[in-house]
């Protein structure tokens, strides 16, 4: 279990995990930092604030009830939809590899793709917005041509770790996918 | 090379015995599905495992033993070995495990051409006896040719009765690439059927240990529909004949009778599910997921439509709901008649400031309006009639709610008949209006449309056409103004009639396609729509096997309705929005929705 300070792209501090389950299992966990509750109670103050202020014009108390459904929708939908907690990678020596991410609120979203169709996993150079970014990725093989590349899956792409973390993943994968 | 081993989650603690399963081919891996116990007669195991063959198959062979040793039951290795020799494999398995330990353990024999048998974990043998515990270690570490195992759990029941998506039916493409493992396995486990009817309470001469092991599982609400369907398919096949002949007479393929029945909504939603029923009622019962899918969802739909049309009726027939709409409706006519009137009224003023030319207002105005007071007449003829119409009309509500909305789109478009002809022959005036004068101008810049090459050509005319042309050109230019603004207005208004048919269609194309059973096995049984799998670690012990758990990975909502839509005749635009926008420009005559139907269109 390895913890060193690691951040994404944008700065914030992230963390990697590291699990070697047998010498060709192993799992990469990036989690991003959590839901900060002082960014919460700020926006929940702003938007029933706002409400208040209405509503002393209009007098109409369904803006103060429809305020408080949408600050609990919009919080619910953040936590479920948009907010995640940490991904993981799953590498199996001949049978595949598991993206996984999960989301604050608990729910996961799984993919597992079979050896078979996996050429390689490399690190790739981005142009997003007014930067350069790395991002580690699998390459899946063309059934019809085998040296061609049919499509790519990029890894970790709510956390955007930095290089450093990319290159200690690459290098533990590459061990493992050289091996089988 | 890692040996993988599919082992049943049921077979965690059978009694020690016989493997039987199957290796798949051109991967390293092993499916084990069911353990025969001791005691048994080994010429009896291979007869039944032809058996099992021939009826499902599925190539069975033994892959090995399993052994789970209860107390007192100890030196079984070299017993265990000399069932290699009885059955003949490449290679042999041999699976320990201890009550107490969660790890298994696993040996491999290889049989080689000679028929020497060497062991894989010779060397690990003797580090095992050296080390003096019976854990064998079964994944790679150090010390040369060793094979690495992984184990992968699986819930027997489950994959058995998922479908793997996208689904791959009938013969497989030749040149494609071959199945991937997890969907050999998934198929040796769905074939084999067979195999798990003898469980270890039978009182055959082998015992087995499989999912069905406990007890077989069964509902008896599906027995007894399973019962009842046979005479009830045969009863419905019999009235949809009897359907068909009616429908088939003489009488009904006569030119007005057959062009009407295109165009009613009903009559089409009509053919549209007797062919449902001719689905559903066939003899045969599915073959594949896709064929079950089907009837399942169309069955489905259409209770849920009779169970709504029945609500809907239950609605309508209590409180004397029926009089108050038909009460309401000739005073609602009668307003609307009442509004167009002051529009035409209006129009044939001054509209909006602008001024028209006096005798051609007139003319259409008046036109329009006389026709409105036949339209208002009719109405008021029909009105002592209306309550029994929408007594008997609501009566097709128990056929399903979409028969009823496709009675109420036909009645609309028939009660905004007058609608459609005012859009209809203003529509006409302004094609012809602009298709005149695009030809006149050409005239007046001295060109013409050629048909034979399909382009403007130039051409010398002579005076008096040129004088002609001018003048029709100027009185026709003068009288746009006019013509457009009628056409504008009753183009909106068809536009709004078009519009509330359109909900309707696309709600009853809805309540038709939605495939609601799929969805209701997605939220009840999601293993049995799978899109893949996930892997979980389970908590190993130090120096053991790698052990995985195998999960169904349930379809997304979004793939599952996609997939297993019904097709329908859906309604749908026909124009993107500029050849629309184009259309109504020139003045053509717009149908928006098209319907897809199943005979040449």
């Amino acid at each position: 279990m390895e913890d060193e300070a690691f951040t994404d792209i944008s700065g914030k501090a992230i963390s990697l995990d590291c699990h070697s389950h047998s010498g060709f299992c192993r799992e990469f966990t990036v989690s991003s930092p959590k839901v900060s509750v002082g960014k919460v109670m700020v926006y929940t103050c702003c938007v029933w604030l706002l409400a208040y202020t209405v509503f002393f014009f209009t007098q109409n108390t369904a803006v103060l009830s429809s305020a408080i459904l949408i600050t609990l929708v919009g919080m619910m939908f953040h936590i479920h939809f948009v907010k995640v907690d940490h991904e993981s990678l799953l590498v199996i020596g001949s049978l595949g590899i598991q993206v996984s991410s999960c989301y604050a609120s608990g729910r996961e979203t799984t993919t597992f793709i079979e050896m078979s169709k996996i050429k390689d996993i490399v690190i790739n150079e981005a142009i997003y917005m007014h930067q350069i970014i790395y991002y580690l990725c699998v390459l899946l093989k063309d059934p019809a041509e085998p040296k061609a590349v049919s499509s790519v899956v990029p890894l970790f792409q709510s956390s955007k770790p930095r290089l450093n973390c990319l290159v200690k993943v690459y290098k533990s994968c590459q061990e493992i996918l050289s091996k089988c | 090379m890692v040996l993988k081993i599919y082992f049943p989650q049921c077979c965690n603690r059978a009694d020690s015995g016989l493997m039987v399963g199957r290796w798949i081919a051109g991967h390293d891996s092993a499916v084990v599905l069911a353990v025969i116990h001791y005691p048994f007669i080994p010429g009896q195991v291979k007869r039944y495992i032809q058996q099992i063959q021939a009826q499902s198959g599925v190539e069975l062979s033994v892959l090995g033993s399993w052994s789970l040793p209860k107390e007192g039951q100890e030196g079984m290795e070299s017993f265990l070995r000399d069932l290699s020799t009885i059955f003949p494999q490449e290679r042999w398995l041999q699976i320990n495990r201890e009550f107490g330990k969660t790890g298994f353990t696993c040996e491999v024999l290889t049989q080689d051409q000679n028929g020497g048998t060497t062991q894989q974990e010779a060397k690990k043998k003797k580090k095992m006896v050296e080390e003096g515990d019976g854990e064998a270690v079964g994944d790679g570490e150090e010390e040369g040719e060793e094979e690495k195992v992984i184990f992968v759990h699986y819930e027997q029941k489950k994959v058995m009765l998922s479908q793997l998506h996208p689904i791959e039916n009938g013969v497989p493409d030749p040149k494609a690439d071959p199945p991937s493992e997890l969907r050999q396995m998934f198929r040796m486990v769905a074939n084999s059927q067979p195999l798990f009817f003898l469980d270890k309470y039978d009182d055959g001469p082998l015992k087995t240990t499989h999912w069905q092991s406990e007890g077989r599982e069964g509902s008896i609400i599906v027995e007894l529909l399973k019962q009842a369907s046979a005479p009830l398919c045969l009863l419905i096949s019999w009235l949809l004949s009897i359907w068909t002949c009616f429908c088939n007479i003489r009488i009904f393929s006569l030119y007005p009778l057959r062009f009407l029945s295109t165009k009613l909504s009903t009559c089409i939603q009509l053919s549209y599910r007797t062919e449902h029923m001719r689905t559903l009622s066939s003899a045969k019962p599915a073959a594949g997921h896709t064929q079950f899918m089907r009837k399942a969802n169309i069955l489905v739909s259409l209770l849920v439509d009779v169970a709504l049309g029945l609500l809907l009726m239950s609605w309508l027939y209590r409180d004397n709901h029926i009089t108050m709409l038909a009460n309401a409706l000739v005073p609602a006519a009668d307003h609307i008649a009442k509004e167009l009137d002051e529009l035409l009224q209006w129009l044939m003023g001054a509209p909006a400031g602008l001024k028209m030319n006096r005798a051609l207002d007139q003319v259409l105005g008046r036109f329009f309006l006389y026709h409105i007071h036949l339209w208002i007449s009719y109405i008021h003829l029909m009105s002592p009639f209306i309550e029994g119409i929408l007594w008997y009309g609501g009566l097709s509500a128990c056929l399903g709610l979409t028969f009823a909305l496709s009675l109420l789109s036909d009645m609309v478009a028939l009660l905004t008949f007058h609608i459609y002809c005012f859009y209809v022959y203003g529509a006409r005036l302004y094609c012809l209006k602009i298709y005149s004068l695009s030809s006149l101008w050409r005239l007046f810049r001295g060109k013409k449309w050629n048909v034979l090459r399909q382009r403007v050509d130039s051409c010398s005319y002579d005076l008096d056409q040129l004088f002609i042309g001018t003048l029709l050109f100027t009185i026709l230019l003068f009288l746009l103004p006019t013509t457009a603004l009628y056409y504008l207005v009753f183009t909106l208004l068809r536009l709004v009639v078009v519009l509330f048919q359109g909900v309707l269609h696309l709600s009853v194309d809805f309540i038709n396609s939605f495939p609601l059973f799929a969805v209701g096995l997605r939220i009840f049984r999601s293993f049995r729509l799978a899109e893949g799998v996930k892997f979980r670690v389970l908590c190993e012990e130090p120096g053991t096997a790698l052990h995985l758990m195998m999960e169904i990975n349930p379809l997304k909502y979004g793939t599952v309705v996609q997939t297993y839509r019904t097709p329908t005749y859906s309604c749908y635009p026909k124009d993107s929005w500029t050849a629309l926008v184009k259309k109504l420009f020139v003045g053509e005559l717009i149908y928006p929705w098209r319907h897809k139907t199943t005979k040449t269109d």
